[in-house]
Formats: structure tokens, C-alpha cells, sequence
């Protein structure tokens, strides 16, 4: 399929190919069983320039969109969602900056993030807080010129590794969801603290770990946006990244299905290559349709976004939630083509397998995520009724 | 630092078909790459200009769609590209491409050191490097393996050889070729690739360079191809198995029985 991307995006697209087949492909099954942090591939990716995608121009940034960076993290996830999303949460991590930072703020960090000198992280989730991300419980209590933060997040993705990380925080418990802001915070900073790093089913070898604030002194200028705007600064960026999340889940689906189509062509039975059993091909016939279409939607979402449309919560949920359940589908179905084989980890398809669960958890679970289009279509009908 | 690398275009031979009559590499729609060991090179002036400051220039000769590898080279992050191009120039050995390179050189002028693969994987002669040294009258140092220490007017390198290395001091300007056990070469980059997009390389011809055409492409190289053909597939060997001492007897039977040894 030409999905006429411009020239940018088709050298984006290559790069980051070039990356995940030289750099990712050799060394993911062993950053995945040592559950290592992989920054040898940051670093080329690094070196690739492809943390200056979403970061503006006028701050060493390619001043690419969605459609750019989802381009990018469909490649490197064809190869190992693992580094895919320690690469994403940079960008989940840092586009509040680019989207609330004030100038000052941008010029600190940005350069440093495009360059991938440092990498960044953003941290909502708490024990209590996750689908209802109103149950917040870390605080910021404004003392003079800082903020004291007080409280622990939870299953912070590169937490520890990150180095900027963007927090949300209750600066005022009375006002409920007006009463959360957001706060950029620098590894370092005194009272501020990691976790033990999670051991997980999939994506092994990225980090995941509990932030943990203790009478941490944050710098008054370090506010992202205005006090009380921290759910909004969390739902604008996470609308924007939720493409992100189906495109991780596409590049999954992807790689898994080139594994199964090429296995389907080499494994004999019965005297003839499973791919020449009808079973088998409207198997192989199933997961290109599912991935075609999810790719149709990614992109088509991704396009819009970078439009300048106001509203896409919906649109975006959607690019989010139907990826990543058919990723589950199909790679589930490639280590069925594998069968044994595919079973077994001297193949990559069962780690893909297990790679694709966390995209129907993470950054929304798809139950909550189905709410929010749910609660778009209600909102469409109550307005065309009035009309 | 200064650094002046020669490139070189070769078909990639993940896609070489070779033509069974004559025996002769087909070169129509295999795609070009830049020859794998100008990598290590191009990478090694990379990290040296990393290191000292200074600029990289890409020097390549070859027909008008050899200009991709300078562009290539631009995405990883060299400074200049100058491409040798003209019919003069075509059918050139070793001789006649070095000449070429050392004019080359000698027009981009000032320069400290010239890096260049050990050998391009077409031709496989690793002669272009050692010539261009001599035509140029420099110090060369060839398989070298890790650059020890180097600026103030010299270079402290480790040459490979078949034994370990060698530690050689050479004064600056000098020619070296490289092996890949030097570095790992870097990937291209996404600015490289936009730089290279609108880049347009400094094209010479003979008479620009003020190059003896004589001494250029065919016309000047004593090298003449005689026969290209496919070497003969080696059959397996016979292989003995046993107990060490009676197999080393029935060896050197076999041996005797050949008339190897008596």
C-alpha cells in the first residue's frame, strides 16, 4: 500500500529501519532475557536523530508530527517493542513541554531531548491511580519558589534511566480535576527517588519503575502550564500519543507476521510447505487484513491530528484501541502458524506475543479507552438532538 | 584536523549475478552501495574530527551516478564531497585511479591525512592505497587497525599483520588504509540524509585536475584483464579418522603414494 508519505517521512521511515534491522534485530532476544536497559540502541537511535522527530525545529528538533512519530516507533517495534517504547516514553515524556512549556522551559530541555542526550518520562499512574487517574494522592505544596512534592508513582516507564521526567501532582485537593498540575522534574533532584525495577511479562527490556518523592524541592518555574491545568496538560498529551501506542502495536503485529509468512514458506508437511494449506493462508490472509486496516486508521488519525484539529479524543482512542487488540490477535495467530516452534524462544514470535498484551494495558487500558469513545459518541448524539 | 577519505562505489554483493558466458560481473540494476571497507574509513575521520576538531572531505572517482556515494557519505556526517568524473577516466586500473586520487587530493590542497579502505571488495587489489601514498610522495600505513594518538603534525598507529600489529609513528600529512576490526561504523543520520538531499558535490574532469591524460583510464593503465572467469568449486577432500598416530601414518602413506613426499 502507498500511503503517499512525504519525502520526510519516507527518510524517517528508513532510518529507523536501517536502526531496528542493524542495531535492535541482533541484540533483542538477549536484551529481553537479561531484561537490560538497551542503551547501546538509544544511543543509536540517538545518534540517528530519531529523538529530534517531535521536537520543533527552533530547538535542534526536526519539527516532524504524529504521523512522523508513529512512523518511527512502527519500525523500531517491527524489531522489539522493548526499545520501541523506551524511545516512546521519551516523547509521552517531553511533549507536555513541547505542548505547555514556557520558552525558558523549552530552551532547557528540549535540546538535550532531540539530541537524545537525555531521555524523558512521564509519570501520572499511582497504586490507586490508574484507569481512574483522579485518585492522585502525590502532592505539591507551594513553599516560597518551590513546590514540595510529596508521594509515589508507580510503573513509571524509563524511570530511573530518564533523566527529565513530567509529573502530575494535587497542588489543591478541594478543586478536584482543576486541582492537579504538572510539574517537569530533573533526576537529581534531592527527595527524589527510584524504585525497585518491575520484572514483567513482555517488553522486558525496558525499565519500569516506582518515582518516589519525599520532601522534594522542585523550582517554582519548573510548573508545566498553570497550577491546576495538570489533567488537562495529561489528557492533551496523552491524545496525542495514543497513535503512538497503535503504532507500537502495528509494528508488533507486523513483525510477527513476516515471521509467520516466511515460516509458513519453509516448513514442510504432509510433502508441501504449510503456506500451500488453505488453513494456513486465510490465517496469513487474516493478520494482513487486520494489519492493513490498523495501519489505515493510524496513519488517517495521525494525519488529522497534525491538521490542527481541536478535538480527537475520540479518533485517537480508536487509533489506540483497535491496534492493539488485533496485535494480540495476530501475533497470537503467528506463534500458532509457528506451532512448536513458535513456542519456543529460539524464535521471536512468542516475545512478540508477549509484547503485544501491554499495548491493551498501558497509556489506557482498552476498557477505559472504550469509555472515552463511548463518551464522545453520547456527547455527538445529545448535540445533534438539540439541533 | 584535515582529512581528505577516497571512496569508492561498488555493486553490492548481496545482489551480484555473474554472467555465465563471459564470465564477467553484470553490473546493470545491481544496486550501488559505498565499498564496505571506506565505511571504516569514512567512520575513523569521523571520530578524528570528532576528537580534534577540523573537517572531512569524501574524494571519489567514477561515472556520473557515483556521485550517490558522496551523498551517502554526506548523511553520515562529512563535510565536503568532490567526485573525479569524465570518460577520461574510465577503464582505469590501479595505477591510472591512483594518479587520479593523488591529483585529486592535491587540488581539494590542504589536508593532514587521507584515509581509505584496505581494498574495495570489487577489484580486491588493496594496491590504490599504497600507489596514491607514492604518488604523493607520503608516508603510508596500511591495515591499520587503531589510531594510537594522533595531531601536532603526527600519527601513532597499530598496523595488522598476520603475526599481531605493529606500533608505527608517522610524520603528517600521510596516507593510511584501514581494516575493520577499527570501529564500528555509525548509521546515517536524519540531518545527514536532509544535508544530503540538496547536496551537490564539486565535480572535476582531467583538465580541471590539470591530469595527464595519458596517464588516465585505459589509456593509462599498464594492467590489461586477459581472462575473467569462475574459479573451479574445490571438491570435498577426503577426510581420515581413527586414532591420531595411525591416521598421521595413513596421511603420510597417501602423501608418498601422490609423490608429495618421499
Amino acid at each position: 500500500m502507498d500511503y503517499f508519505l512525504t519525502e520526510q517521512q519516507m527518510m524517517i521511515r528508513e532510518t529507523a529501519r536501517q536502526v531496528a534491522r542493524e542495531r535492535i534485530v541482533p541484540v533483542r532476544a538477549e536484551l529481553d532475557e537479561r531484561e537490560e536497559f538497551p542503551w547501546e540502541v538509544i544511543k543509536a537511535c540517538a545518534a540517528a536523530d530519531l529523538f529530534a522527530i517531535w521536537v520543533p525545529e527552533a530547538y535542534g528538533g526536526l519539527g516532524g508530527g504524529i504521523l512522523d512519530l508513529c512512523l518511527c516507533v512502527e519500525e523500531l517495534s517491527r524489531a522489539c517493542a522493548g526499545v520501541a517504547v523506551s524511545y516512546a516514553a521519551s516523547a509521552l515524556g517531553t511533549i507536555p513541554i513541547v505542548l505547555f512549556g514556557t520558552e525558558a522551559q523549552k530552551a532547557k530541555y528540549l535540546p538535550d531531548v532531540a539530541s537524545g542526550r537525555r531521555l524523558g518520562a512521564f509519570a501520572l499512574t499511582e497504586a490507586g491511580a490508574g484507569s481512574d487517574a483522579g485518585g492522585v494522592q502525590t502532592t505539591a505544596r507551594l513553599d516560597g519558589d518551590h513546590y514540595v512534592l510529596n508521594g509515589t508513582k508507580q510503573w513509571i516507564t524509563n524511570g530511573g534511566d530518564a533523566e527529565i521526567y513530567t509529573v502530575v501532582a494535587i497542588t489543591d485537593r478541594n478543586r478536584g480535576a482543576r486541582g492537579a498540575s504538572t510539574f517537569i522534574v530533573e533526576k537529581g533532584t534531592p527527595g527524589f527517588t527510584f524504585g525497585k525495577k518491575e520484572i514483567k511479562m513482555g517488553i522486558r527490556s525496558s525499565s519500569t519503575r516506582e518515582l518516589v518523592f519525599t520532601d522534594c524541592r522542585v523550582p517554582k518555574e519548573n510548573l508545566l502550564g498553570k497550577e491546576g491545568q495538570g489533567f488537562i496538560v495529561a489528557m492533551k498529551t496523552l491524545d496525542k500519543s495514543r497513535p503512538g501506542i497503535g503504532a507500537q502495536a502495528l509494528g508488533i503485529a507486523q513483525g510477527a507476521f513476516d515471521e509467520a509468512a516466511i515460516y509458513s514458506r519453509q516448513r514442510v508437511q504432509f510433502g508441501h510447505p504449510i503456506s500451500s494449506f488453505q488453513a494456513v493462508q486465510h490465517m496469513l490472509a487474516n493478520m494482513a487484513i487486520k494489519i492493513e486496516a490498523s495501519r489505515s486508521l493510524i496513519y488517517s488519525v495521525a494525519r488529522y491530528i497534525d491538521s490542527g484539529a481541536k478535538d480527537y479524543s475520540k479518533e485517537s482512542a480508536m487509533a489506540k484501541v483497535f491496534p492493539s487488540d488485533m496485535a494480540m490477535e495476530v501475533t497470537t495467530d503467528a506463534v500458532q502458524i509457528l506451532g512448536g516452534y513458535g513456542y519456543m524462544r529460539d524464535y521471536p514470535v512468542e516475545k512478540m506475543m508477549r509484547d503485544a498484551k501491554i499495548t491493551q494495558i498501558y497509556e489506557g487500558t482498552n476498557q477505559v479507552i472504550r469509555n472515552v469513545i463511548g463518551l464522545a459518541i453520547i456527547k455527538d448524539f445529545a448535540k445533534r438532538a438539540q439541533v | 584536523m584535515k582529512i581528505i577519505v577516497c571512496i569508492k562505489q561498488v555493486p553490492d554483493t548481496v545482489h551480484v549475478r555473474i554472467n555465465e558466458k563471459t564470465g564477467a560481473m553484470e553490473r546493470e540494476g545491481v544496486p550501488a552501495v559505498v565499498n564496505p571497507y571506506d565505511l571504516y574509513a569514512l567512520e575513523e575521520a569521523l571520530r578524528l574530527r570528532e576528537a580534534h576538531g577540523g573537517t572531512v572531505a569524501a574524494l571519489t572517482m567514477g561515472p556520473p551516478q557515483a556521485e550517490a556515494v558522496l551523498r551517502d557519505a554526506i548523511a553520515l556526517g562529512v563535510d565536503e564531497g568532490y567526485h573525479l568524473s569524465g570518460r577520461e577516466f574510465a577503464g582505469g586500473d590501479t595505477l591510472a585511479t591512483s594518479y587520479a586520487l593523488a591529483k585529486g587530493v592535491e587540488k581539494i590542497g590542504e589536508y593532514h591525512l587521507v584515509l581509505c579502505g584496505k581494498q574495495a571488495i570489487d577489484g580486491d587489489t588493496a594496491q590504490v592505497g599504497p600507489e596514491l601514498a607514492e604518488h604523493l610522495g607520503l608516508p603510508f600505513l596500511g591495515f591499520v587497525r587503531r589510531v594510537r594518538e594522533s595531531g601536532a603534525g603526527r600519527i601513532v598507529v597499530e598496523r595488522m599483520t598476520e603475526d599481531g600489529a605493529d606500533v608505527v609513528e608517522s610524520t603528517l600529512p600521510a596516507v593510511i588504509s584501514v581494516v575493520k576490526e577499527i570501529n564500528t561504523p555509525r548509521l546515517p543520520s536524519l540531518k545527514g540524509k536532509m544535508r544530503a538531499r540538496s547536496f551537490k558535490a564539486t565535480t572535476w574532469n582531467a583538465e580541471a585536475l590539470g591530469a595527464d591524460e595519458a596517464r588516465l583510464g585505459f589509456a593509462g593503465s599498464p594492467t590489461k584483464v586477459v581472462k575473467i572467469f569462475h574459479p573451479e568449486a574445490r571438491r570435498g577432500g577426503e577426510m581420515l579418522t581413527g586414532e591420531p598416530a595411525e591416521v598421521a601414518a595413513r596421511l603420510a602413506e597417501k602423501l608418498r603414494s601422490l609423490g608429495v613426499c618421499r
